[in-house]
């Protein structure tokens, strides 16, 4: 068979493999991060681009639009049952839990609260490594509780590849702090090189 | 193999088994919210998806838990207030030429929402006339909203959600509180009759005027949500009314051509006259 004679080697090859999707995860001070790393990408980005923030739970999501007024991708709220298309960048909508499906379409869900919040960076993490497994990078971006650590380590085991905020440089350093401390980030980086990074699997 | 696609196969196993055992039929739900769930499951039990097989095949006692854990039972009061004052400026207004009202609030887990209802309906004056009907497959969470006991730790934003869904008198009106908990009165609960019901593999029971399934068809793959909206059809009178949950997808509703619009923005539909 094919696999075995690139054997062990096929978790660590992910690294330079290109990405069908990049989830990312943050809170506190996300907006600001979120326009530094979706302002870099160009129009002909090819990946899809799935986000969880914290935000109030509202039932009017205003992120989509702030984001859109200087994305190039067309940015919007993620839809139930609604196929994860390329070149696009989707925002969990307020107080539903954001997942994705094996046939990459989205799901919703309202079951209880994963580390105090919802949407949870976790629950989208954890569907996305099943979905997209080697072709995912997971990124962990300034936030101010732990959510998105565990998710981290699901995107690393399922072969993606992840990527942490240096926490130094971040709003607040708890989340991508905890993200680090579970041994899962391949790479602690700055925002401009971080973004170098998700540019490098294109 | 990796571990995740193990579980995938187990999972599969552990369903079959459930059906097989006890006709409940999880199949044809999301797969990826209920994958967290049933590991869930076997994590509190400290078992692999595998090992919980033999629990649901031999100790009847585990039903109810696993029940518990793969159905979802998240309620609140008022929760979209928007909503809440659409159906009573524009749907409960209908509901007046009609001399006895039955509403169904299908999945209604541990009631909240079915008694933020109650209260509307009383303070249209129409709860004299109107049987509720709340459903649900969970038993200890059908318990659970039948004592009508809730924590008083989300009292504040119940208050402030039954303000902006246009509540007319005050929240405080419709309990009574002790330090921990509070329970709604006797007479806005006796309207309600909660009963055992499956969307899954159960019919229709009776004929509503309005039915609320807010945040239920979320959980279902588009074989069973069809299976579900053609339920509430044949469940509703004529010009009858449905209200989704206000992120649901409108694909089925609208290749199925069952209901119509009446307040799309807040997910209320209205029974199609005439289906082609």
């Amino acid at each position: 068979m094919i696999a075995s004679s690139i054997p062990t080697a096929g978790k660590a090859a992910s690294a330079h493999r290109t990405a069908a999707a990049v989830v990312i995860g943050c809170s506190a001070g996300g907006l600001d991060a979120l326009h530094k790393v979706l302002d870099a990408f160009p129009k002909e980005f090819a990946a899809t681009v799935i986000i969880v923030a914290h935000i109030a739970a509202d039932s009017v999501n205003l992120l989509p639009a702030l984001l859109a007024k200087t994305c190039r991708l067309a940015v919007s709220e993620a839809r139930e049952r609604e196929p994860a298309l390329p070149g696009h960048v989707y925002v969990a909508p307020p107080n539903y839990h954001l997942l994705i499906e094996p046939n990459r379409v989205f799901a919703l869900s309202v079951d209880e609260r994963v580390c105090f919040v919802r949407p949870s960076i976790d629950v989208l993490f954890h569907s996305a490594a099943d979905a997209y497994g080697e072709q995912l990078v997971g990124v962990i971006l300034t936030g101010a509780n732990n959510d998105g650590a565990e998710g981290l380590k699901a995107v690393k085991a399922a072969g993606g590849f992840t990527l942490v905020q240096e926490p130094s440089g971040a709003y607040a350093d708890t989340m991508p702090k905890a993200a680090i401390a579970t041994g899962a980030a391949d790479k602690v980086l700055a925002l401009p090189a971080l973004v170098a990074e998700i540019l490098n699997r294109q | 193999m990796d571990e995740s696609k193990i579980q995938d196969i187990e999972i599969g196993l552990f369903l079959d088994a459930l059906y097989q055992r006890y006709d409940y039929d999880f199949r044809n739900y999301a797969k990826a919210s209920l994958k967290r769930r049933v590991l869930g499951l076997a994590a509190a039990e400290r078992l692999s998806v595998a090992e919980l097989i033999p629990l649901v095949l031999r100790r009847e006692d585990y039903l109810a838990e696993v029940i518990a854990q793969l159905s979802v039972p998240v309620s609140d009061m008022y929760r979209d207030p928007p909503v809440f004052k659409a159906l009573r400026e524009t749907v409960l207004p209908l509901l007046q030429t009609y001399p006895r009202i039955n509403v169904w609030q299908a999945g209604c887990a541990t009631g909240e929402e079915v008694y933020s209802l109650a209260i509307m309906l009383e303070e249209e004056g129409l709860l004299e006339r109107t049987q509720i009907y709340a459903t649900d497959i969970n038993d200890s969470a059908l318990h659970k909203a039948e004592d009508g006991i809730f924590p008083v730790h989300n009292l504040a934003g119940f208050e402030k959600n039954y303000k902006n869904a246009g509540g007319k008198a005050e929240f405080a009106d419709y309990y009574v509180a002790n330090a921990d908990f509070f329970r709604i009165y006797k007479r806005l609960r006796q309207k309600i009759v909660f009963a055992h019901h499956n969307l899954v593999s159960d019919g229709v029971f009776c004929e509503v005027q309005l039915i609320l399934c807010r945040n239920v068809l979320i959980y279902f793959n588009d074989e069973l949500q069809k299976r579900v909206l053609e339920l509430f059809y044949n469940s509703l009178v004529r010009g009858g009314f449905l209200c989704l949950g206000t992120r649901e997808s409108l694909r089925s509703i609208e290749e199925q051509r069952l209901f119509a619009p009446h307040q799309a923005d807040c997910m209320i539909f209205h029974k199609n006259g005439v289906v082609t």
